[in-house]
């Protein structure tokens, strides 16, 4: 699973049926330590998350066991708003 | 898989339901000399390891396969704690 900060929505009406009543959100992957890195993604929201928050992002077909996305055309499921990171001192 | 070192963890309140008590930690992927390569990524952890450790962790689906037959959302997964590795 990677870090994100989520940055941005998307809205889509016209979409695979299966995404509909999704929300999906714009989101930059970062480090442990909050530094932005790779390129932004679009994420499908399992847990009521919002622009500004930290959050952990399953990728590839893992995204289709968040809650609800069983058969669902995502690549990218947000299943975490991140409270703290502790990364031990020197890495 | 791949070898990594802990480096940290991750506490998460608001989740998918089936990651509930599942542990998360921060890895940092190692090349054979121990030297860093690649991203950090956040894994879930199937063998109680800890912050310092060497592992090793397998990518995908296959991820969730320890906590069978719960379907954890986890596309990183360790699966072992390396006690030392040496090369031929």
């Amino acid at each position: 699973m990677i870090l994100a900060r989520i940055v941005g929505t998307v809205v889509a009406t016209r979409k695979d049926p299966r995404l509909v009543s999704n929300k999906l959100l714009i989101a930059r992957p970062m480090d442990p330590h909050g530094k932005a890195e790779g390129s932004y993604l679009v994420a499908v929201d399992t847990v009521d998350a919002g622009v500004g928050e930290t959050v952990l992002i399953v990728s590839g077909s893992s995204a289709r066991m968040a809650s609800g996305m069983k058969d669902c055309p995502v690549d990218a499921a947000i299943v975490g708003i991140i409270d703290t990171i502790d990364v031990a001192a020197g890495d | 898989m791949q070898l990594a070192k802990v480096i940290g963890d991750v506490v998460v309140t608001r989740k998918d339901e089936n990651l509930t008590g599942v542990t998360l930690l921060v890895l940092q992927p190692i090349a054979a000399d121990g030297s860093r390569i690649g991203r950090t990524l956040v894994a879930v952890d199937a063998v109680g390891a800890g912050v310092g450790e060497i592992v090793f962790f397998v990518r995908g689906k296959e991820a969730s396969f320890p906590f069978h037959p719960t379907e954890v959302p986890a596309d990183a997964g360790i699966v072992g704690i390396v006690d030392h590795w040496d090369l031929g």
